[in-house]
This record gives structure tokens, sequence and C-alpha cells, in this order.
């Protein structure tokens, strides 16, 4: 564990040109399996969504198959199905993201401390971190069943009736899942801010203290501008992986009721996996693809933007 | 660590003055925060946090029928349920072996490109760190038609090895990246010191580096097992016979069903979280201390 944090001196450089020279393919000879690997399994797929999609290509249909040119994406631009789904994912990652911010940097705070106790409760808040979408599914699925679920004790209680579920109503499966997910996605980004926060030296809260800086002081002059990189960071990196997973809600909600629910790679998904619709399929995830790389070219335009004017 | 070794010690006997008043003495945190700051906000996340857990432990060890809300008397009925009428072992023994494929290569691979991207400066070496940056962003979901295709063209369809391949290619980039920050923290002299006592590459590399690289091992594996453990969508698409699902897969199938055997499912549930807990509580620590230590910084 040491090892971790041992100081490294930087300047190696001039050492390396001793190498003898057969050793000039080394490197190359090192990476080549990862990058094979990702070069046959992520760069040519995407190719072959491009292609797919302009193809009528259903396995279960092979009859039927055949190239439609821009016919899926004309199919696309009239499809309510997936407009709506566009604004849902909007949604869904805008107060997912949002939330797991302000509980996620709260949680960091508080585990940052020194108390006794800490590192049991720091694992135990961590926890759902390691917990898989099915199985946050399976979990909330018995807290919110009306047969299995808090429900049917409150109604034991005399508190709201028998029978109700959250997830059988639009607006309430709405947050009945923003809370499931809520759950396992705190960990996450307490995580990713409390690294940060440990690299924030104390002698900076020392000397603002003696200069008489109060706590929230030291919190807005210290601690957030020092975690400006990071809040970035994991923020985007959230946002991505919020908008791309779809373990949780095929298996909870599974885009209901009624479509409710559906983001635009669930939709996808479904399409894939239950339709096997592989042709509509490839023409949502270019439509897909267009939005993510588009989102994150904006949001760091725009936070390095907000930089410049700040300083 | 050492840290909450030095909290534990005074159990805050000192009456809790406000932190402005205190006078600064040496030895004690000159920024203490009033305990019950910290403890009333923790006490609350964690009832957030574990009564969920507590939930489907009450519905996998309590009594069919019953509605208590203490799993007593204590039953392991639902567990020989899942286990033996849901096929469960078999999809247990499948994820196990899922996973330790994927562990092995992506953790081998990753050496193998964490070194060279650690050790050598070479022509292409920023676009290939950007390369496994970016694959990152790749979701899963876009990714079933054409890996399907792939794997039909292969004939890996319903084969577990479709399912190593692609958790490897999608956990492999990280690891790669973690590797490369362990690896660039080790001192390279120590390796200069084998190569002049005539150790090529590889000799120099398992001397030096291998032994005080464990750590990172772990840490990196752990993630790989976790992910390649909890992973659905793959395992969903690319397996169709009831012999080869996985943990993720079987539980949704309990899910979709249409009367739910809520104790059996809950039980599936607590097979399916056992592995994962035992290897967090193990790889915990090093979750915040690989991050700090600029390992992800590309």
């Amino acid at each position: 564990m040491a090892v971790l944090n041992a100081a490294v001196p930087a300047g190696v450089a001039p050492r390396r040109r001793r190498r003898p020279r057969r050793e000039r393919w080394t490197p190359y000879l090192l990476i080549a399996p990862a990058g094979l690997l990702v070069a046959v399994f992520l760069i040519y797929p995407i190719g072959s969504v491009v292609y797919y999609s302009l193809y009528d290509y259903n396995v279960t249909k092979p009859w039927s198959n055949g190239f439609v040119g821009l016919g899926n994406y004309v199919t696309m631009v009239s499809d309510s199905l997936f407009w709506r789904s566009l604004v849902f994912t909007g949604q869904w990652v805008f107060v997912e993201v949002g939330l797991q911010l302000v509980f996620g940097l709260a949680l960091a705070l508080v585990i940052n401390e020194t108390f006794v106790g800490r590192a049991i409760g720091r694992a135990l808040v961590f926890a759902p971190w390691a917990v898989s979408g099915v199985l946050t599914t399976t979990i909330w699925l018995l807290i919110y069943n009306p047969t299995t679920g808090f429900g049917r004790y409150l109604a034991d209680a005399g508190i709201g009736q028998y029978g109700t579920s959250p997830l059988a109503e639009p607006g309430s499966a709405f947050w009945a899942a923003v809370v499931a997910e809520l759950w396992r996605g705190i960990p996450f980004f307490a995580i990713l801010i409390l690294a940060d926060l440990q690299s924030i030296s104390r002698d900076l809260y020392e000397s603002a203290e003696v200069d008489g800086a109060g706590r929230f002081r030291r919190f807005w002059s210290i601690t957030l501008p020092h975690l400006r990189t990071a809040i970035i960071v994991s923020t985007l990196l959230r946002a991505v992986w919020e908008f791309n997973n779809v373990d949780l809600l095929y298996t909870l909600t599974g885009g209901g009721p009624g479509n409710a629910t559906m983001t635009l790679p669930l939709y996808v998904a479904r399409l894939a996996i239950d339709a096997k619709e592989f042709g509509y399929g490839s023409a949502l995830t270019m439509a897909a693809f267009v939005i993510l790389t588009l989102f994150s070219i904006t949001y760091l335009r725009l936070v390095r933007v907000g930089k410049d004017q700040n300083s | 660590m050492s840290r909450a070794m030095t909290a534990a010690a005074p159990p805050a006997a000192v009456p809790p003055v406000t932190a402005e008043l205190r006078p600064r003495r040496s030895g004690a945190d000159p920024r203490r925060t009033p305990r019950w700051a910290i403890y009333v906000p923790l006490a609350v996340y964690l009832l957030f946090t574990l009564v969920p857990f507590y939930w489907i432990l009450l519905f996998a060890f309590r009594e069919a029928g019953s509605t208590s809300l203490f799993p007593w008397p204590i039953t392991l009925e639902h567990f020989s349920t899942v286990w033996n009428g849901a096929g469960f072992s078999v999809f247990f023994k499948n994820s196990i072996i899922i996973a330790v494929l994927t562990v092995f290569f992506s953790t081998v691979l990753a050496m193998f490109g964490g070194y060279a991207l650690a050790r050598f400066s070479f022509r292409g070496k920023g676009a290939f760190m950007l390369l496994m940056l970016c694959t990152q962003f790749i979701p899963g979901a876009m990714m079933l038609i054409p890996l399907f295709d792939i794997f039909r063209a292969t004939f890996l369809i319903n084969s577990l090895w479709s399912i190593v391949v692609a958790d490897v290619v999608f956990h492999l980039p990280l690891s790669l990246m973690l590797m490369a920050g362990f690896i660039r923290n080790i001192p390279v002299q120590l390796e200069e010191a084998a190569w002049i006592d005539g150790c090529g590459r590889l000799r120099g590399f398992l001397a030096t580096v291998l032994p005080l690289l464990r750590p990172g091992i772990v840490a990196i594996s752990s993630f790989a097992f976790i992910s390649s453990w909890n992973n659905f969508l793959f395992a969903l698409m690319f397996l169709n016979s009831q012999d080869k699902f996985t943990v993720p897969v079987g539980l949704s199938y309990m899910l979709g069903e249409y009367s739910v055997d809520f104790g059996a499912l809950a039980a599936g549930g607590v097979v399916a979280v056992v592995p994962v807990v035992l290897v967090f509580a193990y790889v915990q620590r090093y979750l915040v201390q690989g991050l700090s230590a600029g390992a992800v910084k590309g």
C-alpha cells in the first residue's frame, strides 16, 4: 500500500535512450492485444451500426430484409416514441446526476471527516456501488411491490391503501426508479469526490483558519474550487453512464407504464433483445451516438467558457 | 487509514465547544466538526442504504406466508428452492466461469498494455490513450446488435466465451489505464538495478515490479470481477439456453414471471450479492486510494 503513495521522480526520460535499439517494437507488441480487441469488438461494430442503419434487418423475418436507404431514419423522425424517449432520457439524466451530485458531495464531505467508526461507516455507505442493476431491481421491487413492500406494512398501520404500487402510475414510477438508481448511484459519486477531497492539503485549511475564515468560507473558497475538475469530470461521466445504463430500467419498469420511463438506449435494447429489429435499432443507435457526442462536447465547452471568465 | 486510528483514540471526551472558540492545540485537529454534524447525516444515509439490504434478507430467510418484520424462525427453504429448483447452481457456476476468465484475460492484457504506457515513450502513445478513454463512452446497449452479428458469424452465440470476450473488451481499457497508473508509481530505478544485474525486460519485471504491483493487481481484478459478475445485457442477448444463463439473467427471468415467488426471488438476490459483497469488502479501501493515487487522471 505504501507503494501507492511513494513519490516517484518524474525525470527518468534521459536514461531511456540507453535502451537497446531492438526494443523499438516492444511497446507496440505490448499494446497490440488490447488494441486489436478494441478495434475488432468496438471500432468495427460502430462502423457496422452505420451500415445496418441503412437496412431493414430483422433476424426473425429474413424475407423482408434489404436495403432501405434512409428509410429507418425517416421512420425515426415520425416515431413519437423516439421523441418521447428522448425527452425522458433528458429528464432522467438531469434528475439523476443532479441529485447524485448533491447527495454524493454531502456524503463525501461527511466521510472525509475523522470520526469513530469511519472505516466501517465508509464500507457500509459505499456497499451499493458493487450491486448490479438487476439486483437493485430485485431489492427495490420487493420494497415497491403491493404485497411485499413498505406500502403493505404502512397500510397495516393504517396509512394509505392496500394494493398500491408506485410503479403502477407513470409519475410515481419515474420517482420510484429515480430513488432506486440513486441508491446505488450516490456511492459512486461520493467515491470519486472523496478521492479528490483527500488530495487537498490540510495546510490550506489551517492557514485559512488562522486568517479567520469560517467553516462555510473555507468550504466555499478552498474545497469547492479544488473539487471543480473532479465535479466536472464526474458529472460528465455519470451523465454518460446514466444515459447508457439500461439494466435497472429494463428490469424494474421495462420502460412502462405506457412507455413513460423509456429512455432512448432502453428503446434500442428492447428493439434488439425483444423485437430483434436490428435495422431500426441501429438507426436509433446512431441518433444516440450523435446526441452523446454533442452533449459531451457542449458540456466540456460550456464549463471551459465558465473557467475563462472566472480567471 | 492511520487517520481513522488516531480518531479512535480520544472518544470525544472533550465537551463540545464550537470550533471558533476552542484554542488551537498541537495534536488536536484544528477544524474539528461537531459530532452531531457527522453522525446525524451519516445515520440517515445509512438507513437509506441498509434498509433495502435488510428487506431482501428478510424475505430470503423468512418462512413463506409470514408477515413478521423479523426473519424468525429462520428458514433456508427458499435457498434450496432457487439453488436446486430454479437452477441457480448452474447460473452461479456459469457466472463464476465467466468472471474468472474475464478477470484473468483483462488483468494480464492490462499488465502488458499498462507496462508499455508506463515505461515506454513511443509514437502513437497519446492516440492510444485517447482511444482507450473514448471507449468508456461507448454504451453497451448500443453494441448489442453488431456484437450479436459478430458472435453469430463466429458461432459464439450461446457460448460463455461470447460473454467473456464482450466483458474483457468493455473492461480492458479501464483496467489498462489503472494498471499504467499503478506501474508508474513503482520506481523505475528498481528495474534498472535488475537490468544492470543482467536481467532482461521480462525477468526484471517479474523480479522487481510484479511483487510491488500486487495491491494494484488485486484492486484491478476485483473491479473486473464485479463488473463481469454484474453484467446483464450481454448475457441476456447472447445466451439463449437455460444451462448457459448467468445469475443476473436467471434473476431477471424470475422477476418476469407471472406470479413471482418472492421468497425464492429474495434468496436468488442474496446468492447474487454474496460474491460481490465479499470482493467489495476486500477492495473498498483501494477504491478511494487507487483513485487518489492519480491512477485515472489520464
